[in-house]
């Protein structure tokens, strides 16, 4: 089968029960197009993107609905044609449930499609630039959960090297086969684009690593690779242990190499990305097809039968759950992810987004039942269940105490927050919700700090502006003084005029000087004066966030 | 807090109750030697030091306003009830026992915060208090069954509950010191060994026949359940052990007259216990796993240092405590290289 080849071992890890064949029964199925399409302008990490439609423009699938802002940002397309029928907060799937604008799409049923535009489509031919701005204008993030835009991430830059292109087949959470479905149905598709990404990154070798659970999928893969391909593209299995999927944790299984704490996997040379990203950039690349869709897995016991579907971008959660056979009412948890790394939904209006890999629905039995968080009894589990070698229980102790230095000190922004600790504690302690808390605490100390650094830089300026105004006031009537000294002492009436025009020139100079420094407040009334100190202390205000330090009135 | 909910969304598979009460499964066999060996007495004085670790712990829990059911249950307090129980010599003064495990759970553990914050082994403690405060009861031990007549239940629970001798005879001429201790004294007097042995014919059979190396063993064996069931990790024990095992072989070899064998070290007293349900304490032990390495040959030391030159018959108990004293800087020391950061720069 796979090629055997020396693989690494990570620290800690979990052997979970996987629950995935309930949802590989079936092959992927299309789920219909929905009545109405929900599409959150932002659906991947980066810059928020721009409408470039308005409220009751007829729409056609493919048509891209927001362009990109900035560099790291990519458009979004509608999901099927239609008429936006509104551009406004909804709910979009986030921890915190948060409402976000979103493009609202009544869909018509015709899901008539832009045209195809006549261009190349054999990468070969294509410099990586080009391939670059193709991948970034399908809208094409990373579909493994992250949502990093994709195109930026075969943008390494001229001083990194990039000698290892990794996929990532692992799918290591319970419950989730998306991808194993994918690679087992498409992969050929896969394969291709495989093969852009590593003509784009000019990559010396190509590994793809597959958690051992999954033989089909490796074995759909192996048939599919060209036969002169071998030794450029290694198909991999991996030890079914999670988070072997975890980005670092699968580069350090596959090459040994360590991506340093705070840094890129490029800083090694390895670029990482999901199978599913690999499968759309073929469909990008190939056929013109940007990213409308995506599979998601739906399943859980309060799923009656578990599956995979190829979802249109914008579905609202409760049509594709009522569309499985499942009850239309929320159940005692709907996650988005898996179990040990998703997050709750609270709203069946939420749609599905890029990032979408799984739909899991539990019913009570699954869940914990709300138990008395014992003390921690430093057992130790935690710290031997750990991939990132953390002293979890270390890290809750600090936590707990709010000692955000300690904890800092002992590396919480190393933890990749999946879970193994909580898993394992005995005493129940919600670890992970622990660690968020803490992180949530130290930017928003941070975001303070950054803003009072602001804050007092502005007083500095301010004083220091005091103080070079006194001082060229008492220069000025120094001179003056002088000037006029000089002029009583001499008669002459050429000498007054040499000296008024000497006057004239100190004065001209003082004035260029005062217009030189950067302030335009000399001239302000007090009443002026005291509201530009009242803005500014409701900007040095912690609940307004949005403060802009570039626009502040004396710079 | 914040009050959404938070992954990973699972069932627990470990709990607190579920470990206590393996640890206590695992002290079974040699708690059972014992009292083959030693009579009924330990049956009697664990349950006394169980019934008053849960009163203690539940008035404590009570005036600390803890919920009583969680902590009741979590197992904890039996464990260190049976691990004083055991320590305790067969013919004991009820009132004793009591005193020992009340100081424990409401000195050692509540006082400091309770499950989890202790950071010194309730059990050694109180155990500790009883060596030092009464070394005369806590050194009569029943002659083992082999050597002696044996003392039935009744008369255990007479002695022990209204402090009334057994009839049987005089109480001097059953009990005896343990091994360790009578050789620890002759020793002490300039006999060698071969002299003690010969000196003490019971000893013979104690110390290599049936006696306290058989229930060592068996708390071996339970020792190797928790490790199979992974309670707790091979490193404390296998440090302390090793520790221990070294230290004898150098005396031994260098004068086998005045030191006694390593064998004698490994099956004598506390060893077993101490090493794998006394130093394995999570609470109060270091959990580095380079930590716990220290930690055991830490506590090795010690036990063999105390044994030869203190003035207690055995020194596990002087020795954890002194280590748990010693865990949070060891454990500081000795965090782990974290993924992605070259050794050295922990942070
Ligand atoms: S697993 Fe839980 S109880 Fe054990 S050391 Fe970690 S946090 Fe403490
Ligand atoms: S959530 Fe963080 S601390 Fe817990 S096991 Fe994962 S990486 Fe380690």
């Amino acid at each position: 089968m796979s090629i055997p080849r020396k693989l690494w071992r990570i620290h800690g890890g979990l052997h979970l029960p996987g629950h995935k064949a309930e949802s590989m029964q079936q092959p992927i199925t299309d789920a219909p197009v929905p009545p109405e399409l929900i599409l959150p302008l932002q659906q991947h990490i980066g810059n928020v993107a721009t409408p470039i439609v308005n409220v009751g423009d007829r729409v056609l699938k493919n048509q891209i609905i927001a362009r990109a802002e900035g560099y790291v940002s990519v458009p979004i397309h509608a999901s099927s044609s239609g008429t936006v029928i509104a551009i406004e907060p909804r709910v979009i799937p986030h921890p915190s449930h948060l409402t976000d604008t979103c493009i609202v799409i009544a869909t018509d049923g015709k899901d008539e499609a832009t045209p195809v535009a006549a261009v190349l489509s054999d990468y070969r031919q294509m410099d990586p630039a080009e391939l670059r701005n193709r991948i970034r204008d399908a809208g094409i993030v990373g579909l493994g959960g992250a949502g990093f835009p994709a195109f930026i991430k075969l943008n390494p830059g001229p001083q990194l090297k990039i000698h290892t292109l990794i996929l990532n087949g692992a799918e290591c959470e319970p419950y989730i086969t998306c991808d194993a479905m994918l690679m087992q149905e498409q992969p050929r598709a896969i394969l291709d684009g495989l093969r852009i990404m590593q003509h784009a990154l000019h990559a010396q070798r190509c590994i793809i690593g597959i958690e051992d659970n999954k033989p089909a999928a490796l074995q759909a893969l192996q048939a599919a690779l060209h036969t002169d391909e071998h030794t450029l593209i290694e198909i991999v299995a991996v030890p079914t242990l999670y988070p072997a999927g975890g980005e670092k944790q699968l580069i350090k299984t596959l090459t040994g190499l360590e991506v340093p704490s705070h840094q890129l996997p490029a800083s090694v040379g390895v670029i990482c990305h999901n199978v599913a990203t690999a499968y759309s950039i073929a469909q990008a690349i190939s056929h013109q097809q940007p990213l409308i869709e995506r599979i998601v897995t739906v399943a859980g016991p309060a799923i009656p039968k578990a599956c995979n579907y190829r979802v249109r971008l914008g579905t609202p959660m409760k049509y594709l759950i009522e569309h499985t056979g499942a009850s239309p009412s929320l159940p005692a948890r709907l996650i988005m992810g898996g179990p040990m790394m998703g997050f709750a939904i609270n709203d069946l209006q939420t749609p599905v987004i890029k990032t979408t890999n799984c739909l899991l629905a539990l019913t009570s039995q699954e869940l914990p039942k709300t138990q008395f968080e014992l003390p921690c009894i430093r057992c130790g589990e935690c710290a031997r269940a750990c991939p990132a070698q953390l002293l979890p229980q270390q890290l809750f102790w600090h936590a707990h105490a709010k000692d955000f230095d300690k904890i800092q000190d002992f590396n919480l922004f190393d933890c990749i927050e999946c879970g193994c600790c909580s898993y394992v504690c005995p005493s129940h302690i919600p670890l992970v919700q622990y660690y968020r808390f803490a992180k949530t605490e130290i930017w928003a100390k941070e975001r303070e700090k950054s803003k009072s650094d602001i804050a007092r830089q502005r007083h500095e300026f301010h004083l220091q502006r005091l103080e070079r105004k006194k001082r060229e006031d008492e220069e000025r009537k120094r001179k003056k003084k002088e000037m006029l000294d000089k002029v009583t002492q001499t008669d002459s009436a050429a000498d007054a005029k040499k000296a008024a025009i000497a006057a004239a020139l100190q004065r001209a100079q003082a004035k260029k000087a005062t217009q030189a420094s950067p302030q335009n407040v000399e001239h302000l009334s007090e009443q002026q004066r005291q509201q530009i100190d009242e803005i500014d202390k409701r900007r040095a205000n912690p609940s307004t966030v949005a403060s802009q330090p570039g626009k502040d009135n004396e710079s | 807090m914040s009050t959404f909910i938070s992954s990973p969304h699972t069932l627990f598979t470990n709990n607190v109750t579920r470990i206590m009460l393996l640890v206590v499964a695992a002290l079974i066999p040699g708690i059972a030697a014992h009292i083959y060996f030693f009579g009924i007495g330990i049956v009697i004085n664990s349950i006394i030091c169980i019934v008053t670790a849960l009163l203690c712990e539940a008035g404590m829990l009570k005036l600390r306003d803890r919920p009583l059911w969680p902590f009741l249950t979590d197992g904890s307090a039996i464990v260190t009830a049976l691990l004083i129980a055991i320590g305790l010599p067969s013919l004991f003064p009820m009132w004793l026992a009591i005193i020992a495990t009340a100081f424990a759970i409401i000195i050692a553990k509540h006082l400091y915060g309770g499950l989890g914050n202790n950071p010194f082994n309730p059990a050694m403690v109180g155990y500790v208090l009883l060596l030092i405060a009464f070394p005369k009861d806590m050194t009569l031990w029943l002659a083992p069954h082999a050597a002696g007549p044996a003392v039935d239940f009744v008369s255990t629970l007479q002695f022990n509950i209204l402090g009334q001798l057994p009839v049987i005879a005089h109480f001097d001429a059953i009990t005896m010191a343990t091994p360790l201790d009578t050789v620890k004294t002759e020793l002490g007097t300039g006999l060698t060994v071969s002299q003690i042995v010969t000196n003490h014919p019971h000893l013979a059979d104690a110390m290599f026949g049936k006696g306290w190396d058989i229930i060592n063993l068996l708390f071996l064996l339970g020792g190797i359940g928790l490790l199979y069931k992974r309670v707790i990790t091979w490193r404390i024990p296998v440090s302390m052990l090793i520790t221990i095992a070294i230290f004898a072989s150098i005396a031994y070899a260098s004068n086998n007259t005045l030191h006694a064998s390593p064998l004698f070290h490994l099956l004598g007293g506390a060893t077993m216990l101490g090493a794998f349900f006394i130093a394995t304490d999570p609470v109060t032990a270091s959990t580095t796993p380079r930590g716990q390495l220290i930690y055991g040959c830490g506590i090795g030391i010690f036990t063999y240092l105390i044994r030869n030159y203190g003035s207690y018959p055995d020194g596990v108990a002087f020795a954890v405590l002194l280590m748990n004293l010693a865990a949070p800087t060891i454990d500081y020391y000795t965090r782990p290289r974290v993924f992605g950061h070259h050794p050295g720069t922990s942070s």
